[in-house]
């Protein structure tokens, strides 16, 4: 590229155009790339979770479920509240592996979420068929809450709980396997088990035990 | 301002040209309308781009198959209009303020159900529009060089539209609302690999969560219809550009100028 005098590789004309363009990406990146952060932010966030008092351990039998109201989402109401159904451990039928951490057991209750793992519509506990039955597309999941029928691709998400001076605390999600392997929580419709675990990655920086040192002290008058 | 004499062979109709053609004053009243659009056409020399625009030729044989992708426009601007109206009434509150600001709308609001009826009736009516538009492109080859440009963009305003329809369904916040972008959100995260950050997206988090809703409620009535009306625009002058492609049973025909025998 000849330029304006003897030496010169970039002519004035091209400079000057190279420099107006550089200006207005520089420009309009200014604007365009902080408001693509503040969208895709929320990828990169976690749910903060406290742990919730559901009741004391008298409260809950090993053959059947109790129904507890969670507050998922903090400030938002009724659309930040879930299920879950809670019950105690059955050695003869909970094989699975106790999950332990600073002392305390986390699924010496099982709190069993509502969620559906087809799409995450709410399934209701059919007492008399000791099912889980989704109104939605007719997912069934048995006692334990494996798939026992229908579209779900994994048995339902739980909840870990501990016992702490004297009362159940309900704690962070998790999802789990066929085998009733213990993952961090995913979204519904991932199924975990062979080649799902690697299709759908979990969340950035989510642990699969949660802390527990953020327990909320119990109620002042028991009971309440 | 009319312009001096001498830059100005000829005046606009109704404009003093110095005492030579004054006009009566309800003559001048009449021709108001037509003087004010000559002053805008001889200022932005719109006119030529708009007889483009609107009087082309046609081919022989076209029938009422080729006006629906007008009808699907004007069922746009249908939603645009009532949009922008129910917009003044709505509130993306998360804590039960969406449903009674709905509520709201269709009890209190003069004409209220009315317009957002339309809004919600116009959602599906646009959705059949757009397919039947689809359709007749493609069962009459419409789609073929040189307008595979227009059917790309077609197949974008068609998947701009259903997230729309997406977005939209959520903003009543009922409980059908709710259940159904659940579901929705989730048939996104099935997508392997990329699947649960879309999820994340959308919701705003990993949970449904406080601006889950006023961020479908920004997509659904910023971010889209702004690329959509720009993507209707370049549908619309590809259209115009390359003319209406005639009926596939129409049989080809040279044109009488070009088979004229010239006596030499």
């Amino acid at each position: 590229m000849p330029g304006a005098f003897e030496g010169e590789t970039v002519t004035r004309r091209r400079f000057m155009s190279g420099v107006v363009h550089g200006a207005g990406g520089i420009a309009a990146a200014a604007f365009t790339l902080p408001a693509l952060g503040f969208a895709l932010g929320p990828i990169f966030q976690r749910q903060p979770f406290e742990w919730q008092i559901i009741g004391k351990p008298l409260d809950f039998v090993e053959t059947t479920y109790v129904t507890k109201v969670l507050t998922i989402v903090e400030g938002i109401g009724e659309a930040g509240k879930s299920i879950a159904y809670v019950r105690k451990r059955d050695p003869q039928i909970d094989t699975e592996p106790l999950i332990k951490k600073n002392g305390y057991v986390l699924n010496d209750w099982i709190a069993l979420s509502s969620r559906c793992m087809h799409l995450g519509c709410p399934v209701r506990y059919v007492e008399a068929a000791e099912r889980f039955i989704c109104p939605c597309h007719g997912g069934v999941y048995n006692f334990r809450g494996q798939v026992a029928g229908g579209p779900p691709v994994r048995p339902l998400d739980r909840f870990y709980t501990l016992e702490h001076d004297g009362y159940i605390y309900v704690g962070p999600r998790y999802s789990v396997n066929s085998e009733l392997d213990v993952f961090s929580p995913r979204d519904p419709g991932e199924p975990l088990d062979g080649i799902g675990q690697y299709l759908y990655p979990s969340r950035f920086d989510t642990p699969v035990l949660p802390p527990t040192n953020n327990l909320p002290l119990p109620p002042k008058v028991p009971g309440t | 301002m009319p312009l001096p004499k001498l830059l100005n062979g000829k005046a606009p109709a109704g404009t003093d040209l110095g005492g030579e053609e004054q006009l009566h004053p309800v003559d001048a009243a009449t021709e108001a309308g037509l003087t004010v659009v000559d002053w805008i056409d001889e200022r932005t020399q719109l006119s030529p781009g708009l007889r483009w625009m609107m009087f082309r030729k046609v081919p022989r044989g076209i029938n009422w198959a080729y006006t629906l992708g007008a009808a699907t426009m004007f069922a746009f601007l249908n939603q645009a209009v009532t949009g922008v109206f129910l917009a003044m009434y709505y509130r993306p509150d998360v804590n039960g303020g969406a449903y009674e600001s709905i509520r709201n709308i269709n009890d209190n609001v003069f004409l209220g159900q009315f317009v957002h009826g339309m809004h919600k009736w116009g959602a599906s009516v646009m959705i059949i529009l757009i397919f039947l538009h689809m359709g007749r492109v493609f069962f009459f080859g419409a789609y073929k060089y040189p307008r595979e440009l227009t059917w790309i963009i077609g197949v974008v305003l068609l998947i701009l539209t259903m997230a729309m329809g997406f977005t939209g369904y959520l903003l009543p916040f009922d409980q059908r609302s709710y259940w159904a972008t659940i579901v929705g959100v989730n048939i996104n995260n099935t997508g392997p690999f990329i699947g649960p950050y879309m999820g994340d997206f959308l919701r705003a988090g990993p949970e449904f969560g406080a601006t889950t809703l006023s961020r479908f409620y920004a997509i659904h009535m910023m971010l889209i219809p702004g690329l959509m009306a720009a993507l209707i625009g370049f549908h619309l002058y590809l259209v115009a550009k390359l003319g209406i492609s005639a009926p596939p049973w129409l049989k080809p025909h040279e044109p009488e100028v070009l088979t004229e025998v010239v006596e030499v």
